[in-house]
């Protein structure tokens, strides 16, 4: 996984969604399925990766079947690069 | 006074090809649902009941995603003569057993003939009827869309209706949220709409706008009983495709002329914080007359932020508006003066400088405030808001325990806190310890009980609490709960288990757990957990 995608967003997860900066966030942990992040976040997460990423990912990608990991979230940020 | 089936027959025969609702559905083409094709609906799933044996009066609970089914659902119940009652499905972050629990706890106690939902969903109800016991006496009747057909008016169920018959029975969210089932006569629904049609001053160009969900009072008073028996159109789009794309609501408001919308604070926060500026591309929002605030404490910043936002799409600052509602009162306590500014405590006196009024009570709701031995007080004192009015609930459903609790020498307690300046309502706080989150009401004790399932918490040694978050503009919920360890790598996955437990098992999502040493937690004197006083020692101690 490339780590300099995943990181800035695991710790964005990490430490403005849930507020726990120690919390390591896996490449294979379940985040939207499991309720880590609600519906609320996720779109800061969208709005997030748009300006960090300069990718485009509209609202109607925002839900479990498009990603529900760190891992697939990577691969649709690069998918977009 | 008519009933609501004498209304809807009316709108039948004298406006059928009136379009009544445009369903927006995310990535479909927008439905006119015209009172022709509602009533045709609804007479479809009124026979669907028919054949299921209901009879009139029976409790119909309705499980169904935002859609059509779950429109003709209810507008069906009601021609039947059955009384309706909307609960939300599933949702993706809720666990399927937790939801079963509540579900069938309410099966219990509500004792519906019938629960009406999606194939999908079929699994879930008919478990939840087996554990509460009722396999035979409520039946589950799944859905997915009905033949419409034409009505029958004189044969019926609802011709027999009276005023005072029950309606509807609605009910708050969670745990302790489903054990009180509000019900609603026919009278007090109608009183709350003529009183509150001219305080919003709805006219025939007025068109409504909604993202809210109809097991909501906000959402199925005002932004569908309204609409649908006043004859003013509705725009009406799933809370589903809101969160994901607040921009939707813009842009109907913009399609349609929307001139009415009602929203919680914190999606004027939501709205102005997460709308991209190219889905704004050409809307125009100069035809909203009145955006009002309801559901939760109206923060100045969230009016302002939205504002700043939206003033250039063509936003009017006198649309802003706000209201004091809950269900007991079918919708509407107060509202403040359409396309006047709203009034804000000038400072000087009680309460907080620049605070925001909730408005002037409707012409049929008496208020007061009361002091702890329940006299009134008089104008510019702090203490519980109480009413009266000719729209309160006949009762909670089964529950007249609680029910007389509620009211005191026939005044009903909100559990509230507030004051009146100059005829205006100023909602300060609240008497039970309730947290609002997202316009949700959200027990504690049901997010405490969940905390202290978790192994390696202390015992009832849990605290939940709310604390405002101005960026977010709403409660964010705090969970404190004495740890049963000092090691600080067990503490940290305690603390995780909580957030997830009570995140999976409530409606809400924990926003942070913070675990103390034992004893750190304040109690009463009888031994309960005082949460404000906890919720003050967090505050002063470790927030942010």
């Amino acid at each position: 996984m490339s780590s300099e995608i995943a990181d800035p967003i695991a710790t964005y997860i990490s430490t403005t969604i849930l507020k726990n900066p120690k919390r390591g966030i896996k490449p294979d942990e379940k985040l939207i399925s499991s309720g880590l992040i609600d519906s609320f976040h996720l779109v800061d997460l969208g709005l997030f990766v748009e300006e960090k990423f300069n990718v485009r990912i509209d609202d109607s990608e925002l839900n479990a079947e498009m990603f529900d990991t760190l891992d697939q979230l990577v691969a649709l940020i690069r998918s977009r690069q | 006074m008519p009933t609501f089936f004498d209304v809807l027959r009316a709108c039948f025969e004298q406006a059928p090809d009136r379009v009544t609702i445009h369903l927006a559905q995310s990535r479909q083409e927008d439905v006119a649902i015209t009172y022709r094709d509602l009533l045709r609906g609804a007479a479809g799933f009124a026979r669907v009941l028919a054949a299921h044996d209901i009879r009139q009066g029976d409790v119909v609970v309705l499980i169904q995603q935002h859609g059509e089914a779950l429109i003709h659902g209810f507008w069906g119940a009601v021609l039947y003569g059955a009384v309706p009652s909307i609960l939300p499905p599933l949702t993706e972050k809720l666990l399927p057993d937790r939801y079963r629990k509540d579900l069938a706890a309410l099966i219990g106690l509500t004792k519906p003939r019938a629960i009406v939902t999606y194939s999908a969903f079929r699994g879930e109800v008919e478990q939840a009827i087996h554990m509460a016991q009722r396999a035979g006496e409520t039946r589950c009747i799944v859905v997915d869309g009905v033949a419409s057909i034409e009505p029958d008016f004189a044969a019926l169920g609802g011709s027999t209706c009276s005023e005072g018959d029950i309606a509807l029975l609605q009910h708050s969210s969670g745990s302790t949220g489903l054990q009180k089932g509000v019900a609603l006569s026919h009278r007090a629904i109608f009183n709350q709409l003529n009183a509150y049609a001219p305080a919003i001053e709805l006219s025939d160009s007025d068109v409504i706008v909604s993202w809210l969900p109809l097991y909501h009072d906000m959402g199925l008073i005002a932004s569908f009983l309204l609409p649908v028996l006043l004859r003013t159109p509705l725009v009406l789009m799933s809370p589903f495709d809101w969160v994901r794309a607040p921009a939707r609501l813009m842009q109907l408001t913009s399609k349609y002329k929307g001139t009415l919308t009602w929203l919680p604070n914190f999606a004027y926060n939501f709205c102005a914080t997460r709308i991209r500026e190219r889905d704004m591309e050409g809307v125009d929002l100069s035809s909203l007359r009145a955006v009002i605030n309801c559901s939760e404490p109206v923060y100045h910043s969230s009016h302002v932020a939205f504002l700043d936002k939206f003033r250039r799409w063509g936003l009017q600052e006198r649309a802003l508006a706000t209201c004091y509602a809950m269900a007991e009162n079918t919708f509407a306590v107060t509202q403040s003066a359409i396309g006047q500014p709203i009034a804000r405590n000038e400072g000087g006196g009680i309460g907080n400088a620049g605070q925001v009024s909730s408005g002037r009570p409707l012409s049929n709701v008496q208020l007061r405030i009361l002091d702890a031995n329940h006299v009134a007080l008089p104008e510019n004192t702090i203490g519980e808001i109480a009413l009266k009015s000719d729209c309160m609930l006949s009762g909670y459903y089964h529950r007249l325990d609680v029910t007389a609790q509620a009211f005191h020498d026939g005044w009903y307690l909100t559990g509230d806190l507030g004051y009146v300046l100059h005829g205006e309502l100023f909602v300060t706080g609240r008497k039970k310890d309730l947290i609002i989150v997202g316009g949700k009401n959200v027990y504690p004790q049901d997010l405490e009980h969940l905390a202290g399932e978790v192994d390696g918490v202390r015992a009832g040694r849990v605290a939940a609490f709310g604390v405002f978050n101005e960026s977010a503009g709403t409660e964010d919920v705090v969970v404190v709960a004495e740890a049963e360890s000092d090691d600080e790598d067990v503490r940290e996955s305690v603390a995780e288990a909580v957030r997830m437990h009570v995140t999976r098992n409530s409606d809400v999502a924990v926003r942070q757990v913070v675990l103390v040493d034992s004893r750190w937690l304040i109690k009463t004197s009888s031994g309960k957990v005082a949460r404000s006083a906890n919720r003050e020692k967090f505050l002063s101690e470790m927030a942010e």
